[in-house]
């Protein structure tokens, strides 16, 4: 099996590779238009800030591959952010692929969430055995609100989406690789079962 | 819900993990990616490395203590002790830290948190602030709480945020080492004036000083040292505990 984590400078991506290699898989970065449409699964990650993000994708030409992409493409963070349809940080136009617009937490909650939180509400095979209110580790300030696309939801003052899924996309918000054995168990199902 | 946190700490030196802890199933006490893996396995939230080297060959040693790290285990992690520059919290990121922490460099130069935040973003960017009473009021205390400062705890805390770190750590000095229980007023009170998580750390001797630190100090997470390297207290049956008192922590 092929896994390529899309290399577009934005972030740590160290984790994720690792995370993959402890499954007993190997992961390559890439920035290769060619080498990421031949893989059988893609990671689309990201930490930081959309607007900059969004920036570096389109100035290597990735915005225009990544929505065309047919084989399971999972975001991460930042990257099933940049997915959406627009992010209010930075007020950036993203990928488009998920119907939806990024918004900041209010100033009810503290900003960024830090820390372990449940999701609820979980479909599909991404989470298979995975059980309802299981712990995620989230490092964010926006998020993506609920939709017909959302297949897991968390509570942080407010209830939002903590995965989404479109056909072949995938996004989490939180990190499947810092999330403990639940989290390996995510990833897992996203290289053997999705 | 979102939980509360419980970060043991692991004081570094030369890529071995100083203090004594007193694990007896470890082979070696002094590798830190082993101990590291011990704590997340029995729930530890986060681990804070904390190196204190002073040798030149420092930056190549805490790299590759962190690559071997987030190798090793499966979640997040901060790192801390020194860092002064943009290449230096690069080279850590690279290699799998999930966070730095900066403490007497951001002090000195407030703008390193600006630059930091610009290219890392805020969600990486941890501000450890050293304090300690001096007549009555909480002023900033430099290199390991040494050298006092002028600067105000609560100012400082504020102009951190301002400046976009998305986390503070806030350690008492004249908490730490007692085991008399966190700085919960201080606590409370920069809880309520920031809106970024705070991390109590100084004083934990018992469960009861976590409890009154979340209850009490609204800390959102809280750091120790020897209690848990000593097995003073089993991080399980902590939260255990902490969930006994209707605290919400992941078990």
């Amino acid at each position: 099996m092929k896994i390529v984590i899309i290399d577009y400078g934005a972030g740590n991506i160290q984790s994720i590779k690792f995370a993959i290699k402890r499954l007993g898989f190997e992961a390559v970065l890439s920035h290769d238009v060619m080498e990421i449409q031949n893989a059988d699964k893609v990671i689309f990650p990201g930490v930081g800030e959309a607007s900059s993000a969004m920036a570096k994708l389109r100035a290597s030409g990735l915005d225009k591959i990544i929505p065309q992409l047919k084989q399971p493409v999972l975001g991460i963070c930042l990257g099933m952010q940049l997915m959406c349809k627009s992010s209010e940080e930075g007020n950036t136009l993203g990928l488009g692929i998920f119907d939806l617009d990024v918004v900041k937490f209010p100033k009810t909650v503290k900003v960024p969430q830090i820390g372990w939180n449940q999701i609820t509400g979980i479909k599909t095979d991404l989470f298979k055995g995975i059980p309802d209110k299981s712990y995620i580790y989230l490092v964010h300030s926006f998020y993506a609100p609920l939709d017909v696309e959302t297949i897991a939801t968390s509570d942080y003052g407010l209830i939002y989406s903590a995965a989404l899924q479109k056909d072949n996309f995938f996004g989490v918000q939180f990190h499947p690789e810092k999330s403990s054995d639940v989290g390996s168990e995510i990833l897992k199902n996203f290289l053997t079962v999705i | 819900m979102l939980t509360k946190r419980i970060i043991p700490c692991l004081d570094i030196k030369d890529g071995r993990t100083v203090k004594g802890v007193n694990f007896v199933d470890l082979r070696d006490a002094g590798d830190p990616v082993e101990l590291a893996a011990i704590y997340a396995k029995e729930g530890a939230d986060e681990l804070v490395f904390l190196d204190i080297s002073a040798t030149e060959e420092k930056r190549k040693t805490l790299a590759e203590l962190v690559y071997h790290v987030a190798e090793t285990i499966n979640i997040p992690f901060t790192v801390g002790g020194g860092i002064s520059s943009v290449e230096d919290v690069d080279i850590l990121l690279k290699n799998g830290a999930d966070k730095v922490s900066i403490n007497s460099s951001a002090v000195k130069r407030p703008e390193l948190i600006n630059e930091l935040v610009a290219k890392f973003g805020s969600q990486c960017i941890v501000v450890a602030i050293d304090a300690k009473q001096v007549n009555g009021s909480w002023k900033v205390h430099l290199v390991g709480g040494k050298v006092p400062t002028e600067i105000d705890l609560f100012d400082w805390a504020k102009e951190v945020e301002e400046r976009g770190a998305g986390e503070i750590l806030f350690t008492s000095m004249d908490h730490d080492g007692t085991k008399n229980g966190f700085a919960n007023d201080a606590l409370a009170k920069l809880s309520d004036l920031v809106n970024i998580p705070v991390i109590a750390s100084g004083g934990a001797g018992s469960v009861s000083h976590f409890t009154d630190t979340f209850k009490n100090g609204k800390a959102d997470a809280a750091l120790a040292a020897s209690v848990f390297h000593f097995k003073e207290i089993e991080i399980n049956d902590l939260k255990n505990e902490l969930k006994e008192e209707g605290i919400p922590v992941r078990i």
